[in-house]
């Protein structure tokens, strides 16, 4: 659906993008990873036609960029960074002008399809206020439904989920997913990693302008070769585990071994009240900042779910595990007569027998 | 996308609040003029304010000599400076482009909804100041001149084929009291006049446009276009500057009043559609040059 070789874009002096080989394939939910001012913005405006490549070549929809952009471009629903409207004008007045001023947009079908737009990122029922009078989150989803209204192909959108409250972010989230389910590609570029890895099928990350991964989001997610153990008895879990535990936190373990399954049927032999055990797996989060390097902490470590996870998994096994905090030594809750939890499963942390 | 410009135009308050501004002023003068009975003496002033209280029906010639220098042009300024780079600072463009709307079919829809207004806002000064003369000044009093009011009589000599219509542009005056125009000649001479003057503010619109393409401020763009209008002024009035006059936008702007003489004195009128012309074609290709390679970052 959109391939591009080796595009280069300079301003003055400043290479925006450089030497950049994207290829999104039909069908694809691909996420375009990169801090601000890595060049996301600079990209999509080259796939649009609105800014023109230094050098290389662009092809979306199977045609060349910005030649025969005006062939492809209605069936391309685009973000361009904020959404934009006119004003004093509603958001329906809003989409049916913007409908109107270009092709391939059959005037008996518009109110249908703009209202359908609107139903569909949650503005149906909207009233005929200006949109001078939106909310932030309200303009985002008319910038969305505006990329809707002509049942684009391809959808190209920049930061897509800004300034929507997490509610939003879930349903446009669905919406994404929906539509590429019945058939549209969608590429988005963000520089929340979160945003991407919950999205995404494929990523590619820019840094610097230059496109330092492209890959399936499952492949970057590889298990790491080790469990994450919470147990009730971290000593005898230790004891059994002798030499593979890289890493002790309290109650929390972080063990070496390939197969989950055989080391907990292991720790159930050996009679370890394991509370959850949890397959490590690469995040994007550190998938990104190996490949980024310098100008990684413009992502946003705060955003990611996976900030606090123990041990970063692209150390090198050989290399010595962490010290322990130092921490008293906790003594082990009194044991209740509680059945041990399914393993796999995170569960709340146990009331405290005093109170209740 | 046409229709979309004209939708967009006729939807915006500015519009209608700069053509109600273009109409007001000549009706306020108007007031004065027909409350006071003083009009300015022959010579003076703004051209055929003179004549307007023998003949409300000149009221029209004299209110369109009122708004040219300032009001007209300083809209047409501002509607044209927006065109482009209002577009852009709104972050309307990026999406209009991305649309698609070619870009040379956008600034072409830009220009037809620009010469609208301006188009819109001459029709509207004539139409409203031709009613203003009739009903506030009267019609016709030429040939009561003699028994008309103390003040009209004194101040506007009209028997005998003494200037009435003071002309401050040009030198020579034209008695339109000696050769009465018809009513039919009086309205090919106003059309003439609101061509010639629709014209000249295409030549204005089209500086605007070209450096609405370039700025990304509608402001800048705006009081970009007036910097050159109210340079080539001054130049005007300027003896040193008599090589580059003849090609300055402004120096064949009040040659419109040259169709009220009789016979209609020609030469000026051509000259200036001529330079406007040339303005016009010049600014527009060289925005069309800038805009349709620009990179669009707005």
């Amino acid at each position: 659906m959109i391939t591009t070789h080796e595009v280069t874009k300079r301003f003055g002096h400043v290479a925006a993008v450089r030497a950049v080989s994207l290829d999104v394939r039909e069908g694809d939910r691909y996420g375009l990873l990169g801090p601000n001012g890595s060049g996301k913005s600079t990209l999509v405006r080259m796939l649009l036609g609105l800014v023109y490549a230094t050098s290389g070549s662009i092809s979306v929809l199977g045609e060349p960029i910005p030649r025969h952009a005006g062939r492809v471009l209605p069936s391309i629903g685009a973000l361009i960074e904020e959404p934009a409207a006119y004003p004093h004008l509603s958001g329906r007045a809003n989409l049916r002008l913007l409908d109107a001023a270009g092709p391939a947009s059959p005037r008996r079908t518009r109110r249908r399809r703009v209202d359908e737009a609107l139903e569909q990122v949650g503005l149906a029922g909207i009233d005929r206020r200006p949109v001078r009078a939106y909310s932030l989150g309200m303009r985002q989803r008319l910038g969305l439904a505006a990329a809707l209204v002509r049942r684009p192909r391809l959808l190209i959108l920049d930061e897509p989920t800004n300034g929507l409250d997490p509610r939003g972010i879930r349903d446009i989230r669905d919406l994404l997913i929906s539509l590429n389910e019945s058939g549209t590609t969608i590429f988005l570029s963000s520089h929340l990693l979160t945003e991407v890895a919950a999205l995404c099928t494929r990523v590619g990350v820019l840094d610097s302008g230059r496109l330092v991964l492209q890959d399936d989001l499952p492949s970057l997610q590889r298990p790491t070769g080790r469990v994450l153990i919470s147990t009730l008895d971290p000593e005898r879990a230790v004891a059994t585990l002798d030499g593979q535990v890289e890493q002790r936190s309290g109650e929390n373990l972080v063990v070496r071994a390939a197969d989950p399954a055989a080391l907990n049927a292991r720790l159930v032999g050996a009679g370890v009240r394991v509370r959850s055990l949890v397959q490590q797996r690469r995040t994007l989060e550190d998938v990104v900042l190996e490949v980024t390097g310098a100008g990684s902490d413009q992502f946003g470590v705060a955003d990611s779910p996976t900030a606090d996870s123990p041990a970063p998994p692209h150390q090198d096994p050989q290399s010595p595990p962490r010290p322990d905090p130092p921490s008293p030594p906790r003594p082990d809750p009194p044991s209740r007569p509680r059945p041990d939890p399914p393993p796999s499963q995170p569960d709340p942390p146990p009331p405290h027998p005093d109170i209740s | 996308m046409i229709a979309v410009e004209l939708f967009k135009l006729v939807r915006r308050l500015r519009t209608w609040v700069s053509v109600a501004l273009i109409c007001g002023l000549p009706l306020l003068v108007a007031v004065f003029i027909a409350v006071t009975h003083l009009a300015p003496p022959p010579g003076q002033g703004s051209a055929f304010l003179s004549a307007v209280l023998d003949d409300g029906q000149l009221y029209p010639a004299a209110a369109l000599a009122l708004v040219l220098p300032v009001f007209l042009p300083v809209s047409v300024a501002v509607v044209a400076g927006d065109s482009i780079a209002g577009e852009a600072s709104s972050g309307t463009l990026r999406y209009l482009l991305a649309r698609p709307v070619g870009r040379t079919r956008l600034l072409v829809a830009k220009l037809i909804s620009v010469s609208t207004f301006v188009l819109l806002a001459v029709i509207a000064v004539t139409i409203t100041s031709y009613a203003t003369g009739v009903l506030i000044l009267g019609p016709s009093r030429a040939s009561a001149v003699g028994t008309g009011s103390g003040f009209s009589g004194s101040i506007a000599p009209g028997a005998g084929g003494a200037p009435t219509a003071g002309l401050s542009a040009g030198g020579s005056i034209t008695s339109l009291s000696g050769a009465p125009l018809t009513f039919v000649e009086l309205i090919e001479r106003v059309l003439g006049a609101m061509a010639f003057i629709t014209v000249s503010m295409l030549g204005v619109a089209a500086i605007a446009i070209f450096l609405s393409t370039i700025a990304d401020s509608a402001m800048g763009a705006a009081l970009g276009a007036l910097a050159v209008l109210i340079a080539s002024e001054v130049l005007v009035t300027l003896n040193a500057a008599s090589a580059v006059q003849p090609y300055l936008p402004t120096r064949y702007w009040l040659a419109w009043i040259d169709f009220f003489r009789q016979p209609i004195f020609w030469p000026d009128i051509q000259r200036g559609f001529a330079i406007q012309a040339v303005y016009v074609v010049v600014f527009l290709g060289a925005a069309w040059a800038n805009f349709a390679t620009r990179d669009i970052t707005s």
